[in-house]
């Protein structure tokens, strides 16, 4: 049997927030909404209705392509790709070919699989509108016009994933960099962030791409990722096991038994017919517009991590605080209000959820304190009830002497509850250990 | 009451009640589009003056729109059978411009279906005649509007051009056509056809009506971002300002024109001249480049542009396209596919980049320049199937100007021996329709050309 490396891109899709769709004033607010009720001439495609692009969506796009190190194209247009599907009213969609707004970027991340450094460079990112959604009922196919028109910001990668747990982990940390600009809630529930990875095998020790790759769509979670690509992975090697190569196709990802099953054979490329919309005027940019997006960014989770590092919080600690930028937003506040020497073990005691921290800073402040404020003990009534404790739980008792050390939190839970919390911890099991022994 | 002739700035003038203009044209249009075929839909009443639209600039007065310019809740099919039983949802931005103005807009315009065609015979609907001679057509594909004015149907009517088809009807049919600068006039709301060329514009019975209805078209659209942000001109005022200018004569337009046109042409530059503008002789792009530029570019634009039409909406499928909306949709499909794209569209804009760079560069020695609108007069109804490229032939010299995306208008110079009119086209600078008007409603004054004749036929 073959050893197998797996060579894996990914195109990910996140819809912005913005409040007008992305060619007209069309209400973006569509999610949950009655079908076709948020729709408008441009989204519907009427004749004579024309595309007007939406600023802030340009500039969000933008953004998300700095905050993956890519490289602007000072002068970029949007292009019609042209596809017949019943959900997509004017026959063609308006995204972009050769000129995207950011390409050449570049993420690194460490590995919590193989604690390596990795670098997964980024080929684009470009903005198109997103269509509308087919409802199936029965033997009838409906069409909902809502989502027709939202902006999307299309991600793709290169080829540079080499297993699912670090697809996972991209995706987990993409999300929270777009999280953590406001430009969208990448919320894969609701469609927000959609994500399809490409796959092949070559032999280990290869360079050169697979003659073929297959593409995966319907993943609705992180985790249905990784599964589709350990199911892709394991397919794929026992194909070319037999001296076959895997057919080039879509396949869809099916929750049932986390499997895929083919959809689309593709013979050759698609032909989109891409040809520069001539409906809106392609864009110059000058270096003052870059500089004022530029300016709009919030500070990115990794810069993040690094600022808690430099306060004292280890670098474990850091990555889970900044994994949610309300959780970090607060924190900051809380470093504002606290000794520089206390951050750190505030931290240790926010991840390990030792308080629920809100916006009531000054409440946070005090308890944080007293978490961490040695406990006076009072040592007689410390041994009354150890002694009451150790009396009511002969069986537990018992169990320990024949060495199940766990039953020990046990006592310590009680022996806690006893003394009303009005105890240091270290001291109780001192005590508790002498008595037991 | 007789109101032939009378054009629409005379009507303004005059002390009519609109109500009564109204009810006037609606009849005539009852009473004579069985014979000219001008209108694809007309109300069956009369429609009721709105009380403030009398008080706005066009005090209520008719306009017919092009039928492929949407009113809000009214029938739009671009003379298509496609689009049989749509009914526009939203107003174009020149029908809510027109009505906010005090328009009142009185039937719709036939049209070669889709706008794809010089003749007005390829509507679904059936031909539009020429007043002139009923054998004859109008030219298109604005004929419908062309028609109506020219026959005294209505006193003013909006049309549309992507490469011709507001100047050619409008030189075919005896009447004033202007094709405005890309990008001077809102496309928002009008049936797209080749959307980096559409341009409408209005098509009346004088250079002054052109004026006063651009200053209602023209102007800056949130809902068309190819509309430019730029000041629009007083046209009515600026119009008598006398200007003496310096006129362009391009030999490459006079090629294979009918010798009685070229006559005329050079008649009417005679005319300028002993008025006191210079003549210059120039060199141009011979106008046929614009036609394979124009071929390509607009072909794929259209394929692009039907394909919406795809049979899941607007209750017909393809199968309602034409022979000539089936012809293009392949061609430019065709012409768009990966391994032909830079062979074919790519080129053809860069030849369009030097065609628009060759005006800008003879605008640098004149202000304008002056050449016949179409090589030849109207045509006999079905001639059109004799010619493999019709529309080509006869929009030759009105593809380049709309290449360029400079503004154009056409006005009547005279009769042929054959007794249809003759037109003469003035191209200027981009967003220069200021001296266009000028110098052609000087040019217009000189030749004081008879409109009322064809119009007294139908009477």
């Amino acid at each position: 049997m073959n050893k197998y490396t797996p060579v894996i891109g990914l195109e990910i899709h996140v819809q912005l927030a913005t409040k007008s769709k992305m060619f007209s004033r069309c209400s973006a607010d569509w999610f949950g909404k009655e079908p076709n009720t948020v729709v408008c001439p441009v989204s519907l495609g009427l004749p004579g209705a024309l595309p007007v692009p939406n600023k802030k969506a340009i500039e969000w796009a933008i953004l998300v392509g700095m905050a993956l190190q890519c490289k602007q194209n000072k002068v970029s247009k949007f292009d019609r790709k042209h596809y017949f599907y019943p959900d997509l009213p004017k026959g063609y969609q308006i995204s972009q070919y050769d000129q995207p707004f950011s390409y050449d970027g570049m993420y690194e991340f460490i590995s919590k699989k193989s604690g390596e450094l990795k670098k997964i460079r980024i080929k684009r990112v470009h903005l198109e509108e997103d269509t509308g959604k087919l409802i199936h009922q029965g033997d009838e196919s409906l069409v909902d016009f809502n989502r027709s028109g939202m902006p999307l910001v299309e991600i793709v990668t290169e080829p540079d994933f080499d297993n699912s747990d670090d697809v996972k982990q991209f995706l987990e940390e993409l999300q929270v960099i777009v999280r953590s600009q406001g430009v969208s809630d990448a919320d894969m529930d609701k469609g927000s962030m959609r994500l399809e990875p490409n796959i092949s095998l070559r032999k280990e020790g290869e360079t050169e791409l697979p003659n073929y790759k297959v593409e995966v769509k319907n993943i609705n979670s992180f985790n249905f990722a990784k599964r589709a690509i350990d199911f892709e992975v394991k397919r794929h090697a026992e194909i070319l096991d037999r001296g076959e190569t895997p057919p080039q196709e879509t396949r869809g990802y099916s929750e049932g038994n986390s499997s895929t099953v083919s959809q689309r054979i593709k013979e050759e490329a698609a032909d989109y017919r891409y040809f520069p919309e001539p409906d809106i005027p392609p864009f110059v940019f000058d270096d003052d517009f870059f500089a004022e997006i530029k300016k709009q960014m919030q500070e990115l989770p990794h810069e993040n991590i690094k600022r808690y590092e430099s306060l004292g919080i280890t670098y474990d600690e850091a990555y889970i605080l900044t994994r949610d930028k309300k959780v970090s937003l607060l924190f900051d506040k809380l470093i504002e209000a606290l000794d520089s020497d206390l951050i750190g073990k505030a931290a240790r005691l926010v991840v390990n959820k030792k308080f629920a921290l809100t916006d009531n800073i000054d409440k946070a402040v005090v308890e944080i304190k007293n978490l961490l404020q040695p406990k006076e003990t009072n040592e007689d009534t410390l041994n009354t009830v150890i002694d009451e404790v150790l009396a009511q739980n002969s069986a537990q008792v018992e169990e320990f002497k024949q060495g199940k050390e766990t039953v020990l939190m046990f006592f310590i839970g009680q022996v806690m509850k006893g003394m009303k919390g009005q105890a240091d911890a270290q001291r109780v099991q001192e005590v508790l250990r002498e008595k037991l022994a | 009451m007789n109101l032939l002739g009378k054009s629409l700035t005379e009507l303004l003038k005059s002390e009519l009640h609109s109500q009564d203009v109204v009810d006037y044209f609606h009849k005539r249009i009852v009473k004579y589009n069985p014979t000219l075929h001008a209108f694809v839909s007309v109300d069956e009443q009369s429609p009721k003056i709105k009380e403030d639209r009398a008080n706005e600039k066009l005090k209520g007065l008719p306009i017919s729109l092009k039928d492929n310019i949407g009113a809000l809740y009214s029938p739009t099919t671009a003379s298509s059978k496609l689009l049989e039983t749509y009914t526009a949802q939203y107003a174009a931005t020149i029908t809510h411009k027109l009505a906010k103005d005090g328009a009142t807009l009185l039937g719709k315009t036939n049209l070669d279906a889709w706008a794809h065609g010089s003749s007005t015979e390829t509507s679904d609907f059936g031909a539009t005649h020429n007043p002139y001679n009923i054998d004859y057509v109008p030219g298109g594909s604005s004929g419908g509007s062309a028609a109506a004015v020219s026959a005294g149907l209505i006193p003013a009517a909006i049309g549309t051009e992507t490469a011709g088809s507001i100047r050619l009807p409008a030189s075919w049919s005896g009447v004033v056509g202007l094709k405005p600068t890309y990008g001077r006039v809102s496309r928002y709301g009008i049936v797209a056809m080749g959307s980096s060329w559409d341009c409408p514009g209005p098509i009346t019975q004088t250079v002054e009506d052109a004026a006063l209805l651009l200053s209602t078209l023209a102007g800056k659209d949130l809902h068309d971002a190819t509309t430019i942000d730029q000041e629009v001109p007083n046209y009515v005022a600026e119009l008598t300002k006398e200007r003496k200018m310096t006129i362009g004569i391009a030999q490459e337009y006079f090629e294979n024109v009918d010798p009685e046109i070229v006559t005329l042409v050079q008649q009417a530059v005679s005319l300028l001249q002993k008025s006191g503008h210079t003549v210059k002789k120039i060199k141009l792009l011979h106008p046929k480049y614009a036609i394979s530029v124009y071929m390509l570019l607009q072909r794929s634009e259209v394929s692009s542009n039907l394909a919406r039409y795809d049979g899941i909406r607007f209750g017909k499928n393809r199968s309602f396209f034409g022979k000539e909306a089936e012809r293009r949709i392949l061609l430019g499909t065709y012409a768009l596919s990966s391994g032909y794209y830079d062979a074919y569209y790519k080129t053809a804009q860069k030849v369009r980049y030097l065609i628009r760079q060759d005006f800008e560069n003879v605008f640098n020695e004149v202000d304008v320049i002056f050449a016949p609108t179409a090589p030849i007069t109207a045509t006999k109804l079905g001639d059109n199937e004799k010619f493999a490229f019709y529309g080509e032939m006869m929009d030759v010299l009105t593809e380049p100007a709309a290449a360029a995306g400079i503004p154009a208008i056409s006005i009547p110079i005279g009769m042929h021996s054959s007794g249809l009119p003759v037109g003469g086209q003035f191209m200027a600078r981009h967003f220069d329709e200021t001296t266009l008007l000028q110098v052609a409603h000087q040019l217009e004054q000189l030749i004081s050309f008879d409109r009322l004749s064809v119009m007294n036929r139908y009477e």
